[in-house]
């Protein structure tokens, strides 16, 4: 798969001389859903606004397709959707027009068919006359995704989508998302919803205080960075954990009716062969084993403050 | 050139002028229509005729100049602050626009309306005093000039500006009082000899000489300096405009 969208070392210092992207390179495969996890202030809008134009880099390069962002601006922003982390939308003017203005700017010729189509996906079509400033704020963020699909974009960035957002909403964000990637789009998602990125993203990446830290298959990821956790269940539950165990940093669960056991899966020995001679020869008697995979907000938390540290 | 996009803009542009268009229309009549009873009632009858022409019809083309003026910095201005103010301004500078459509757009919008106003003040002022023009097409050449060159200062202003007070202070301190300086209301001949000096540093008055020219063929300086004026205003805000685009100056940060 070859790249649609190539970030190299891209530096970002705003007016007050606050460094917010150090260097930066990402390089993102056309047609995959990259999701950009970072805490508050991680530089995420940064970035995005920087190649979306809104933004002046301060060094480095982007190409989009191709086309420099500088040079190419016009090839290269014509491929380029945008929803942004605020809800900024015309208060008075209806959804329709709205929507369709946002598809002229973008220099395509009108097609009332292909918004129509947009509306009616985003649940948006009932309210077409309706004033902007009269919507709910979930029905804002929809037009701000309706604007954004309007000029038919091959990489769409979300911004937070669904921060602050109702649990349908969300559900109805990850549909279009998927159907996207059925066309081909390539769609870019910053998130502190771990789930989002574990539920939708093919990589993820994790960016903190402007750097990216790591981009990785989201599967592989949660494979080689997770740690796992062996929940050995006992036919009789026990009181303590039994001395000859002490070193294998056990806790007791579920009153006395199982031992947790966690390991990394990084190691070179993670233990268990061990740790099950153990369990037997402390006389205790397995009834079931299994094993838990610990979530990518595991992962990412570790990550970060690791990186705080 | 992007021209669906400079139409996008002007439509958008132009639809919130058309929800208040009963407003558009009604301020400027009132306005004009007290300007008459006002200017001609009180000072009329004691000033009868200015270079030949009566006092009423004499001020018809300052007091158009005066709205047109103040109606073209107040559409531009508050066209590109209102999307800075609300965050929305975002979208066109993401968008594949370069300075010159964006600017084509929004000014062009401003000055559209600021000529729909210019015209209906024209129209209500023929109500009250008989108004011969004698050169239309220079009249109307004038008219849209003046919009456009005013519509690109508003627009300056409205990048400018940080804050609502800021976007009507421009007017309010400078260009309202060079307009009322600029002989909209009386012929720079009837100043002391100094003051007639001074008042040739106020572009202005080239605006409205030339403008009262293309109505009665009389003008306070030679219509060649007007028109070059105009035009050296226009070039000048153009200028600054691709200069604030170039360096992102209040836009992009
Ligand atoms: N216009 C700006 N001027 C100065 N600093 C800014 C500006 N925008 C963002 N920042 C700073 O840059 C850093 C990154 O911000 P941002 O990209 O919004 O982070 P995120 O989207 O990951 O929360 C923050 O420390 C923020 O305060
Ligand atoms: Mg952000």
């Amino acid at each position: 798969m070859s790249n649609i969208l190539s970030i190299t070392n891209l530096r970002k210092s705003y007016a007050g001389g606050f460094e917010a992207l150090k260097g930066v390179s990402l390089d993102i495969r056309e047609g995959e859903i990259l999701a950009l996890l970072g805490p508050n202030g991680a530089g995420k809008t940064t970035l995005i606004s920087t190649v979306c134009g809104i933004t002046m880099p301060t060094s480095g390069s982007v190409t989009v397709g191709g086309h420099d962002i500088q040079l190419g601006y016009r090839a290269a922003r014509q491929m380029i959707g945008l929803v942004p982390q605020e809800i900024n939308l015309e208060p008075f003017e209806t959804v329709w027009n709205t929507v369709r203005f946002s598809r002229g700017l973008f220099g395509k010729p009108r097609n009332d068919a292909l918004i129509e189509d947009i509306l009616r996906k985003l649940s948006l079509w009932d309210k077409r006359k309706s004033a902007i400033k009269e919507l709910s704020g979930g029905m804002k963020r929809r037009v701000l995704i309706a604007k954004a699909l309007s000029h038919e974009p091959r990489v769409l960035f979300l911004d937070e989508p669904t921060a602050g957002v109702d649990v349908e909403l969300r559900k109805d964000m990850w549909k279009i998302v998927a159907e996207l990637k059925k066309d081909g789009v390539t769609i870019i998602l910053t998130t502190h919803y771990i789930e989002e990125a574990e539920a939708i993203a093919d990589r993820v990446g994790v960016i903190n205080s402007g750097q990216i830290l790591l981009v990785e298959d989201k599967d592989s990821l949660m494979s080689q960075m997770g740690k796992k956790q062996l929940e050995v269940e006992l036919t009789e539950a026990i009181a303590e954990i039994p001395a000859s165990l002490a070193d294998h940093g056990l806790t007791l669960i579920r009153d006395g009716q199982a031992l947790l056991f966690t390991y990394d899966t990084r190691a070179d020995r993670t233990g268990i062969t061990s740790l099950l001679n153990d369990v037997s020869q402390a006389g205790l008697v397995l009834n079931d084993v299994q094993t838990r995979q610990s979530s990518l907000e595991d992962i990412f938390v570790d990550l970060v403050s690791g990186e705080n540290a | 050139m992007n021209w669906t996009a400079i139409a996008s803009i002007y439509r958008f542009e132009m639809a919130r002028f058309f929800r208040t268009l009963a407003q558009s229309f009604i301020s400027p009549v009132v306005s004009t229509s007290l300007y008459f009873v006002v200017f001609g009632a009180a000072i009329g009858s004691r000033i009868q005729e200015v270079e030949g022409v009566s006092y009423g019809a004499f001020i018809v083309p300052g007091l158009i100049m005066l709205s047109v003026i103040t109606q073209s910095i107040s559409n531009a201005s508050f066209g590109i602050y209102f999307p800075k103010f609300i965050g929305t301004v975002f979208e066109l500078l993401s968008a594949p626009v370069n300075f010159l459509e964006i600017v084509m757009g929004y000014v062009g919008a401003a000055a559209t309306k600021a000529l729909f106003i210019g015209v209906v003040i024209l129209a209500t002022s023929m109500l009250f005093v008989d108004v011969t023009i004698a050169h239309p097409f220079a009249m109307l050449a004038f008219l849209v000039l003046t919009c456009l060159s005013f519509a690109l200062l508003g627009f300056i202003i409205g990048i400018w500006a940080g804050s609502f007070e800021q976007l009507q202070l421009v007017p309010l301190l400078i260009v309202t009082p060079l307009i009322f300086l600029g002989g909209s209301f009386y012929s720079i001949s009837m100043l002391p000899p100094i003051w007639q000096t001074v008042t040739l540093f106020n572009p202005v008055v080239y605006l409205i000489s030339g403008f009262r020219w293309s109505f009665f063929g009389i003008a306070d300086v030679p219509i060649g300096m007007s028109l070059l004026a105009i035009l050296g205003f226009t070039m000048l805000c153009l200028g600054i405009i691709w200069l604030i685009f170039r360096t992102g100056w209040r836009i992009r940060s």
